[in-house]
């Protein structure tokens, strides 16, 4: 299996304060990859690096290099705007704009410029069809978004993010915020579409991690302490605080 | 002890009502004498001749009493504030909410603040000396003095009420949405555009309503620059607007005549009525997302 993004030497600063240390990860393409961790140990940091939505907080520096497809993302002649269409992204909160569930899908595909209606109602239908959605929402596409529940609220920006046709998925804890059986849809759909696309989910849920995910990285302090095999990782764990965390004796 | 307390308790509740009722007394009292001033001349005048007589004439022999110059020019001089003030004062909110670097914004909100307390006289004044020379060597018209003045003035007064408003309903929207465009791969401007403007609609329609009520309701700048000849409304010609044809004549009114000038207030303030009515419908609008 070939490597879509590799990280070499990855270090971050919020100002003064570094978050990420010297983070090396090599992502393998089509599979799951969780990132777990206690709060604030950097790894939702280090997801938000990876389509470069930190270039949006004030007084970040970045050191290091990520690489998407063999192409160093923070090389000048980068378009920010391809790489994100490419490298999409699932929130911990369901955001759903505040209009139609048809016009929340269709405006990615609408920005980057596709306005024929047959194109888009194609796009839509398979979106939501690939989001597991599409039986719930087909008779109610022009309904707001924000009617639906909290659940289907997160499989729309799912598939929000699935109409751009992007090659990686990064979500930010996505079933955080979600009942457990919400939570079961979403990690089935995960798993169903790591046939096609790359997925990289921040999780504080270690059942959850085990269940879906190829490979796991441990993060603390900004650092990644272990990155390998989902099962080995959990079960024997190399690094000693690994095992703390995985066990529950801290964090 | 617990008597006491309550006692303070319901004194208190007391005072806040009676401040509340004073600010509710006030305008009951306005509105009632308003009406109350101003049909009687409408009954004489008969309301058909008032409204949509096209001649102002409240001092000749055989005065004649038709407001619809007023009306007209309030609403055209309204609408052309309008037109030119809503495009300069959205996109500046969009800009300063949104775009511009910290210390632009901060610089950018100092001046609209400083634009909002100037007071009307001065805005009158400098529209006086600079505006009105300006139009008539420009256009080559006999005098400045003009609804295009009027327009011009009015765009500027209600720049800030528009940008203030528009930047708290732009500052509302919510980050996750600009996360989720951005995220998509949408520029910050596509963003702003296609996301925080839709969402922030019903506030920035808030403020739109707010900059007519403000432009409709002005009477000292207008005077200043307008001429105050009550002619039907034509862009370079001397105009009279329902405030101006109020405080010009009242001091020297007399009779029907001043019973006249009532009338013309009462109609104003109808306008203004409405004005808040669609203001409140948009405030609403904007809580129920």
């Amino acid at each position: 299996m070939s490597d879509i993004i590799t990280v070499k030497d990855l270090c971050l600063w919020y100002g003064s304060a570094q978050a990420l240390h010297n983070i090396c990860m090599d992502i393998p393409d089509r599979s799951i990859t969780a990132l777990i961790g206690p709060s604030g140990c950097g790894k939702s940091t280090f997801l938000k690096t990876l389509n470069r939505m930190n270039d949006l907080i004030p007084g970040v520096k970045i050191k290091g290099q990520v690489c998407y497809q063999g192409q160093d993302i923070f090389a000048p002649s980068v378009d920010v705007n391809l790489l994100r269409k490419d490298v999409g992204m699932v929130f911990q909160k369901p955001n759903p704009f505040p209009m139609s569930i048809y016009d929340n899908i269709a405006y990615g595909p609408r920005t980057h410029g596709i306005t024929s209606r047959i194109q888009l109602d194609e796009i839509v239908e398979s979106s939501l069809r690939d989001a597991a959605i599409w039986d719930e929402v087909k008779d109610r596409l022009k309904k707001n978004a924000l009617g639906l529940s909290g659940g289907q609220q997160q499989r729309l920006c799912i598939a929000r993010a699935l109409a751009v046709k992007p090659k990686v998925l990064l979500m930010d804890e996505p079933t955080s915020a979600l009942d457990p059986i919400s939570t079961s849809k979403i990690e089935e759909l995960a798993s169903a579409l790591k046939e096609n696309y790359t997925i990289i989910m921040v999780t504080h849920n270690m059942q959850q991690a085990v269940r879906i995910s190829d490979q796991t990285a441990f993060f603390l302090l900004g650092e990644l302490v272990e990155y390998g095999n989902s099962e080995q990782l959990f079960s024997q764990p190399k690094n000693q605080r690994t095992e703390d965390y995985i066990t529950g004796r801290f964090g | 002890m617990k008597h006491k307390k309550q006692l303070l308790e319901t004194v208190i509740h007391g005072v806040f009502l009676i401040l509340g009722l004073i600010t509710v007394g006030c305008v009951l009292l306005i509105t009632i004498y308003l009406v109350v001033a101003g049909l009687p001349a409408i009954g004489k005048i008969g309301l058909f001749d008032f409204l949509l007589g096209d001649t102002w004439a409240s001092t000749e022999t055989v005065p004649s009493f038709g407001i619809l110059p007023f009306i007209l020019t309030s609403v055209t001089g309204t609408a052309g504030a309008i037109l030119l003030g809503v495009p300069v004062g959205f996109l500046t909110a969009v800009y300063l909410a949104k775009l511009a670097p910290p210390a632009i914004r901060q610089a950018g909100a100092f001046a609209v603040s400083l634009l909002a307390g100037i007071p009307s006289v001065v805005y009158g004044l400098v529209g006086m000396m600079v505006l009105v020379p300006a139009i008539r060597t420009l256009f080559h018209v006999p005098d400045g003095a003009s609804l295009l003045a009027a327009i011009i003035v009015l765009a500027i007064m209600i720049l800030p009420s528009i940008i203030s408003v528009s930047i708290t309903a732009l500052e509302a929207v919510p980050k996750e949405y600009e996360d989720a465009s951005l995220a998509l791969g949408a520029t910050p401007v596509e963003t702003y555009f296609r996301v925080s403007v839709p969402a922030a609609k019903s506030g920035i329609a808030a403020a739109v309503v707010l900059g007519v009520g403000r432009a409709i309701g002005e009477a000292m700048a207008v005077m200043m620059v307008s001429g105050n000849a009550p002619n039907l409304p034509s862009l370079f010609q001397s105009v009279r607007f329902l405030t101006t044809a109020v405080a010009s004549e009242l001091s020297y009114s007399s009779g029907l005549q001043q019973q006249a000038l009532f009338s013309i207030a009462l109609v104003l303030f109808l306008f203004i009525m409405l004005i808040n009515a669609t203001l409140n419908f948009f405030l609403k609008g904007s809580q129920e997302g």
